[in-house]
């Protein structure tokens, strides 16, 4: 092993990664756009997780309170009330599920319809039936508890999950992808008519981009938090070290990607197989709470399940490393794995 | 040169004359043999080519003798021995496909590729000696394909290797170019350096080469030099003779792929 060829390596692939403007911009951009995007769809005039029809209204001219709907329906956060100027205009939203429910605007008595199909039309029938009858028949049965302990939101939820996602694709298109075109190109043939051993490239290649991941991960983290100002209740360097570890692990699985191949077609194909799974699958974007156990079982082998779960226990929850060592310990033992599977498969010009 | 068609396994250990000694390598790929049965023992300070029409296993035999590529069958001794992890210290290599890093600048490659041997020539140097002063700055993805071919040189030299391959060093070179690559070729074979050449330019061989092997369908079906090659092949030829002439004889006018 020597030092000297690894460092030449990891500078000239950091020189590499930087100076080809496109792919560092979008390294950078990518992230930030999504949170952005995230920021702006779940801040608080936009939170309407129902969506009501009501016919006939003039779209121009609806003022709310003078519909004639149930009037705590008019009240609810959730809801958002859509006018249509005519019944076959509603129903067909209807039909195509981009309303939940529709109302009738007339009468006494309430009418409406709901897409049999539809998971959100049978709640909000519920919801519909609840705001006609009056509260105190609740009252009797039913106490409402305040929950005790600090509410996250969503967006201090999602944004690890974001940078994990950007990480991971990274990594594998950024290490395997490369790796492979290198191969198809000759650089790598190149490379080993000189000195140079597969151990001192890979490691080179690892430590380039887990650097380079690390540096694009903190400003971006950087930037979302001057315009979202994030929860962050554990430690800074804790979060740090099991971006460390998470970005590793996510490395050493896109270099058992590069390890053998020169067609590119059939690397971007495999990753992507890799890829959006684990995008489902280790909850970036939503829980798997409640969901079945096979599915639960295939996260869990997962890297990208083990490193958001470690750094929203940090980010979210305040916990220490102690606290997901067993996430820290999962992420190395994969890393070693991955890196020694690496390792002995690769080959420089198959 | 020497070639030998008895083989015992044994490096041509008695001979410390000869850099790299080939006893029989064969090579096939998916079934289809690219190169079968080749011995070749090349003299310390010769530059030695290897002629052949496209397909003929040329690069494949290069190759195996370079450890790119390990030989299915037969042994390839360096230096009397096997090559072991000094091989690539004291080896220079051009292939004829080849793309550098593309964010790199000429000079980054260099210093890069430097990094790499334990007792490299100053880049400097090598900047001078292929002509690349105006383009160390430029970008390897902004270079002519004839400043990349004669970057790639400069990494084939810059270990100030004992034994150099190059593969079609200049394909598709403008005639200047050519000339200038054909000039360092020269002053490097005049400095006590073996060179290893393939290539299609029969004029190229017949001006560098003091001995040539003409392969075909994995085989050598001619070798020695040039002159004795002309001598030998062309007696019932009209003139004028020349190694075209002999390849062109022993290999036929039928199109190669």
């Amino acid at each position: 092993m020597n030092f000297k060829r690894m460092w030449a390596l990891f500078v000239a692939r950091n020189f590499e990664f930087i100076r080809d403007r496109a792919g560092f911009g979008w390294n950078i951009l990518f992230p930030f756009l999504i949170v952005a995007g995230f920021g702006v769809m779940f801040s608080s005039d936009s939170r309407s997780e129902f969506k009501v029809g009501v016919f006939p209204v003039v779209p121009d001219q609806m003022v709310v309170t003078d519909l004639e709907i149930p009037e705590r329906l008019k009240t609810y956060d959730y809801i958002k009330i859509v006018p249509f100027e005519t019944y076959d205009a509603a129903v067909d939203k209807l039909l195509h599920h981009k309303i939940d429910m529709l109302l009738k605007n007339s009468g006494p008595k309430l009418h409406y319809w709901i897409n049999a199909s539809s998971p959100k039309g049978a709640v909000l029938e519920k919801v519909v039936k609840e705001s006609v009858i009056s509260e105190d028949m609740f009252a009797e049965r039913m106490v409402k508890q305040q929950v005790k302990g600090k509410q996250i939101r969503y967006i201090d939820w999602l944004f690890p999950g974001i940078l994990g996602m950007n990480i991971m694709f990274s990594s594998l298109f950024g290490v395997g992808y490369v790796i492979v075109r290198y191969r198809r190109s000759g650089v790598l043939k190149r490379l080993k008519a000189t000195p140079v051993t597969a151990f001192e490239y890979l490691t080179a290649q690892l430590a380039s981009r887990v650097w380079i991941m690390l540096c694009t991960s903190f400003l971006v983290w950087f930037g979302c938090d001057l315009l979202f100002d994030f929860q962050m209740e554990g430690s800074y360097l804790d979060a740090a070290v099991i971006f460390l570890a998470g970005t590793l692990c996510l490395v050493s699985l896109g270099l058992i990607l590069a390890c053998r191949g020169t067609n590119e077609e059939l690397t971007n194909g495999i990753i992507n197989f890799i890829c959006w799974p684990m995008m489902f699958l280790s909850e970036v974007w939503f829980s798997l709470e409640g969901a079945s156990e096979w599915v639960k079982s295939i996260a869990r082998v997962l890297p990208l399940t083990h490193f958001l779960s470690a750094v929203r226990k940090i980010v979210n929850d305040g916990a220490t490393l102690a606290d997901v060592s067993s996430e820290l310990a999962i992420l190395l033992v994969m890393s070693v794995v991955f890196l020694t599977i690496g390792s002995l498969l690769f080959s420089w010009t198959k | 040169m020497q070639t030998s068609d008895t083989l015992d396994n044994t490096p041509s250990m008695s001979d410390p004359s000869i850099i790299i000694d080939v006893q029989n390598i064969k090579k096939k790929y998916n079934g289809h043999t690219a190169v079968s049965g080749i011995s070749l023992a090349i003299a310390q300070g010769s530059c030695f080519g290897l002629l052949g029409p496209n397909g003929a296993g040329k690069t494949t035999t290069v190759e195996m003798m370079e450890n790119i590529i390990d030989q299915d069958s037969g042994k390839i001794f360096y230096k009397g021995g096997p090559r072991n992890k000094t091989f690539n210290q004291e080896v220079g290599i051009q292939f004829q496909h080849t793309e550098l890093l593309a964010f790199l600048t000429v000079e980054e490659t260099l210093k890069t590729f430097a990094a790499f041997y334990d007792t490299p020539l100053p880049v400097e140097d090598m900047i001078a000696l292929c002509m690349l002063e105006n383009i160390k700055t430029s970008l390897n993805n902004k270079i002519s394909g004839g400043q990349r071919q004669r970057l790639l040189l400069s990494l084939a030299l810059l270990n100030d290797p004992d034994l150099i391959f190059l593969d079609e060093p200049s394909t598709g070179l403008d005639p200047q170019a050519r000339k200038h690559i054909w000039e360092i070729i020269r002053d490097m074979n005049q400095k006590g350096k073996t060179i290893i050449l393939t290539t299609h330019y029969m004029e190229e061989a017949e001006t560098l080469c003091d001995t040539v092997a003409i392969m075909d369908k994995g085989r050598i079906i001619a070798q020695g030099s040039p002159q004795s090659l002309i001598d030998t092949h062309c007696q019932d030829m009209d003139g004028p003779w020349n190694l075209e002439s002999v390849f062109l004889k022993l290999t036929g006018k039928r199109l190669r792929d």
